[in-house]
């Protein structure tokens, strides 16, 4: 370990000493990024963002790079942590528009920096596919910013997609009315809650346990035994990464054997899968992909093969879809002028990893909103105008 | 109130000059050095604020972050009742009520006891404030947009600043300014002459708290959407203390001279490095600590006391 | 009494957090703010260790205890021992020293994005189902919980029955009477430091067989750990495992009878009280 940390300290000096002057080379597009590498987000943004700008980059870089007009010109990235700070955020773009005179940016991660750094980029008039934000506030954003983009759908739609799995399971007959809701008291968790509520209402379901617990906290045991005693068909929860995880192993171990397991960001991680093995099949989570999709298959296979690993099932093909369409627009509009690029993207309908995308009013309308464990995979099972991977299903106990 | 002396008047002078040359820089540049700006100022403001209170007492404040998200969540949750101006001023009210609580609590113990309590206190406000949104609020995420640009955010924590300044002046020059200097140097003597050391502490407290709340509700315009993570980010407090320290506390201006170069550091180190940003601000820390122990007002002391002592000798040896 | 083991159960992890600060802070005088990114290290050893050689978390505990003793006492040699003796008064070594670890705090966190990234990170290891009094508990914890106790049990029995430990608490109360009584003041901290530095470590080796960590989470820990110490009164251990007691049992009761929601609010509450009819510790004597 000692030894590591000294290799991991030389080769961040010689990083140090080695960085500093970025290679200025004419018919190269700037892409600009900044998002957390350190900081609460940066776990999520290290699963989610960074892989999929190198994966894609890597992509077009080897295919000679983007046809822009008559010419083929590659792809060079600057990048800045964020430190997941609004302020740190606002400050890397004003860097990047005015100092480094990108061409174009990646988005933020995250929603709260999404929006922090949405004027700023506005400003600029950016092209701004925000691919990390799921907020009841995207139809307002894009008529405030018509320069951005909103493509992971709102938390209505994803309260939704729950609501509806829900009612077709009961309708079928698999589980009963009695539903425990938990939530992480932030303002995503609050807005899914919000959402949720009346729906279930309106769908004859009886929440018969409801909390919230505080963001970070990893010692869930008695919001599971709550649950637990209050006897429910389906658990909901509207959690986050660390959360998901100790909610998801107290069930497991104080038995908490409801037919519906449902949890929140997280779920689809593949670190996920991997830490509860054969238990985590049938668990549900936000997101899911329709893996027999050739788009999806094709995605699958190119991170598993330059990765090493899967990628998270929810949020990161749409990341990559945002890069692909920013690409493609800016092939279409055939020129690096930023104001051509958005009216591109507006115009468009673009192929992506997640099936062909259009944004008249900016917003992207189809998306998977819950997915389902199986055997390693993470199939969609509700969705906006999406087909989805398969149905769902109750979940067998835990071993 | 005593006059000023023609010594305080030249002072006086001086910062007037010193802050409307800073005002006019959004003229001059628009872009990137503008929000570096915004950013020195902010931090300007917060560590003066900061050392208006720590600076005399000792007492390490790690608060800051509690109090500006204070500010910060007043404007998230009145913007669409209120005028801005008036929250200004609400989150000014709210910060004194927050520091006075907690320094009826805890000032009247041992320095160590206050910086574990504060370093805890913004997560407590946290959890409070989303708590009582999860129970109570119908609005859930909040939303300011405002029709403020940049320019007018900086604007904003320019006369802050110069607020804090003037203040913190006025303070020096006052009865409570006097106390807090006996009690500095030693409590016991200050509470032997009569003066009501708690007293004293806690106001001044509440003073510097209601300065950092009005810095987070002028900030929150800038964000758009207001969630606790980013209101009551702890690296807040941290980096206020550490600039503040390391300009030093001991002058009106020390900690002014650690907030520049440190922010300008900070973002050449974010720029070059932004993957091991970390590693580059410890060493950078470190290295602080070890070589500047007394702050760059102690190093500028000790320069400009060799140079006095130089130009003695010089004069002597002319003399002669 | 599910709530009431939920909640012994969850102050061996509180125990375990703050042990080794309480050492730390009591004798060697370092408020050290990098505590959590030292747990977070072990987290991250403990899992290399875990995945890549299959080598079990309390196997692993026997290669991380004295790397982490030798790896702190480097610290504090090299980092740390030139402030205390730079250091005026105690007053200036807090200053110092917050400053210091907070350097520290940054480069371990650096270190450990570089050499593990930044994702969240977790496995399994004796994930299992436990059975006290017809209700399930996770068999980690409890390993995790007789570890802890275990640990306690060998520092008590150092500080209180061996020569060493004696000095060492002689150092907590009073450097300066201790030098009078011939203790290398300057030895005994640094040991100190070093063995805070292991316990915290055996702690995060132990958390993470349950835990899932990321390499920016240690500051949460930290505080954690600061509010036990304060707590139970500087440097003493005792104290330390009381107040992670009282705070284990509390948090679980509140979060099971009134809502999860105001967990903190209640560590706070209690907190603050400690702070106002004892400010010098549960078991801490009022400084004469």
């Amino acid at each position: 370990m000692l030894r590591r940390n000294f290799i991991a300290l030389a080769a961040a000096t010689a990083a140090l000493t080695l960085a500093g002057a970025p290679a200025f080379a004419q018919d190269v597009i700037k892409l600009g990024a900044s998002a957390p590498k350190s900081g609460p987000l940066a776990g999520g943004a290290a699963v989610t963002h960074w892989p999929n700008i190198q994966l894609w980059m890597k992509e077009v870089n080897a295919a000679g790079g983007l046809k822009v007009g008559d010419k083929q010109m590659k792809i060079e990235l600057v990048e800045y942590d964020d430190k997941t700070n609004g302020e740190e955020a606002i400050k890397n773009i004003q860097r990047l528009a005015t100092v480094d005179n990108v061409d174009f940016l990646v988005a933020p991660y995250s929603t709260g920096l999404n929006i922090a750094a949405a004027p700023m980029i506005a400003k600029y008039g950016y092209p701004h596919i925000a691919t990390t934000a799921a907020t009841d506030g995207v139809k307002d954003f894009a008529s405030r910013w018509p320069n951005s983009f909103w493509m992971l759908g709102t938390s209505t739609q994803l309260a939704e997609g729950i609501v509806q799995t829900l009612t077709k399971m009961k309708d079928k007959g698999d589980i009963g009315n009695k539903v425990a809701l938990v939530n992480v008291a932030d303002a995503f968790g609050l807005e899914l809650v919000g959402a949720a509520k009346p729906l279930l209402a309106a769908g004859g379901f009886d929440i018969v346990y409801e909390t919230s617990y505080p963001l970070g906290t990893q010692d869930l045991a008695p919001v599971i035994s709550g649950a637990k005693a209050a006897a429910p068909d389906a658990f909901v929860a509207f959690s986050y990464p660390g959360d998901t995880f100790a909610l998801t192993e107290q069930a497991q171990v104080q038995g908490l054997n409801t037919p519906v397991f449902y949890t929140g960001v997280g779920t689809a991680f593949p670190a996920f899968a991997k830490r509860f093995g054969a238990a985590a099949n049938g668990i549900m989570g936000i997101g899911g992909i329709n893996s027999s999709d050739p788009g999806v298959k094709g995605y699958l296979e190119l991170h598993r093969a330059d990765l090493g690993s899967d990628p998270d099932f929810w949020a990161s093909a749409t990341t990559y879809a945002g890069l692909q369409i920013l690409g493609q627009a800016i092939e279409k509009a055939g020129s690096l002028d930023k104001a051509a690029v958005v009216e591109a993207i507006k115009g468009g309908t673009f192929d992506t990893v997640i099936g062909k995308v259009s944004m008249p009013n900016n917003v992207n309308e189809n998306v998977w909103t819950v997915g389902q464990w199986n055997n390693g995979v993470f199939e969609a099972v509700a969705g906006d105008g999406l087909s989805v991977g398969a149905e769902p299903v109750k979940k067998a106990g835990w071993e | 109130m005593t006059p000023f002396t023609n010594d305080e008047l030249k002072w006086l002078g001086a910062g007037a000059i010193l802050f409307a040359v800073a005002a006019l820089l959004p003229l001059v540049d628009q872009g990137f050095y503008l929000s570096l700006s915004v950013n020195i100022m902010l931090y300007a403001a917060l560590c003066t604020a900061w050392a208006l209170f720590s600076g005399p007492t000792h007492y390490v404040s790690l608060a800051t972050a509690a109090f500006y998200g204070l500010g910060t969540y007043t404007v998230g949750l009145g913007i669409d009742a209120m005028p801005y101006p008036l929250l200004l001023a609400i989150a000014a009210l709210i910060g004194a009520a927050l520091a006075g609580l907690v320094g009826a609590a805890t000032l009247r113990i041992s320095g160590v006891y206050f910086v574990i309590f504060t370093f805890g206190l913004a997560e407590l406000v946290r959890q409070l404030v989303t708590w009582t949104q999860t129970k109570f609020a119908t609005a859930i995420g909040l939303y300011v947009f405002t029709d403020l640009f940049e320019q007018h955010i900086y604007w904003m924590l320019v006369a802050l600043t110069a607020a804090v300044f003037l203040t913190a002046f006025l303070i020096n020059r006052s009865r409570l300014g006097f106390a807090m200097q006996i009690i500095g140097n030693d409590e016991t003597v200050a509470r032997h002459v009569g003066i009501d050391t708690a007293r004293s502490k806690i106001v001044l407290f509440m003073i510097s708290g209601a300065f950092i709340a009005v810095a987070g509700a002028i900030m929150a315009p800038r964000y758009s959407y207001i969630e606790p993570p980013s209101a009551f980010n702890p690296m807040i407090s941290f980096l206020v203390v550490i600039m503040a320290l390391l300009g030093g506390t001991k002058r009106l201006w020390g900690p002014l001279v650690g907030v520049i170069p440190f922010t300008i550091l900070m973002d050449q180190v974010s720029a070059r490095f932004p993957n091991h940003t970390m590693i580059v601000i410890g060493l950078a820390f470190l290295a602080i600590v070890y070589l500047i122990p007394n702050g760059v007002t102690g190093l500028l002391e000790q320069a400009r006391a060799r140079w006095k002592a130089r130009a003695a000798r010089m004069g002597q040896e002319k003399a002669a | 009494m599910n709530i009431l083991i939920t909640g012994i159960l969850l102050s061996g992890t509180y125990a375990l957090i703050a042990l080794g600060l309480t050492l730390q802070y009591g004798v060697a005088r370092i408020m050290n703010l990098g505590n959590g990114e030292t747990l977070v290290a072990a987290c991250f050893v403990a899992f290399w260790l875990y995945t890549g050689f299959a080598i079990n978390p309390l196997v692993g505990l026997l290669l991380i205890a004295p790397g982490a003793f030798l790896i702190n006492l480097v610290i504090y040699l090299v980092a740390l021992q030139p402030l205390v003796k730079r250091a005026k008064n105690r007053g200036q070594l807090e200053v110092d020293s917050i400053l210091a670890t907070f350097g520290l705090l940054f480069l371990l966190q650096g270190l450990m994005i570089v050499a593990f990234g930044g994702e969240y990170r977790s496995y399994t290891f004796l994930a299992e189902r436990f059975d006290i009094l017809g209700n399930s508990y996770g068999l980690n914890r409890i390993v995790a919980f007789v570890a802890a106790a275990a640990i306690a049990g060998a520092l008590w029995f150092f500080l209180y029955r061996t020569r060493q430990g004696t000095a060492m608490r002689a150092v907590a109360v009073d450097p300066n009477s201790a030098n009078l009584v011939a203790i290398d003041v300057a030895r005994t901290a640094a040991i100190a430091f070093a063995l805070g530095g292991a316990l915290t470590a055996c702690g995060g080796a132990l958390i993470s067989t349950f835990y899932t960590f990321n390499a920016s989470m240690g500051v949460i820990f930290t505080m954690k750990a600061l509010i036990i110490v304060i707590m139970g009164g500087v440097g003493d251990i005792r104290g330390a495992i009381l107040a992670a007691l009282i705070l284990g049992i509390s948090e679980t009761l509140v979060a099971s009878l009134i809502d999860p929601g105001l967990t903190l609010a209640a560590t706070y509450a209690l907190f603050i009280l400690v702070l106002l009819f004892r400010p010098q510790g549960i078991f801490g004597r009022a400084p004469t």
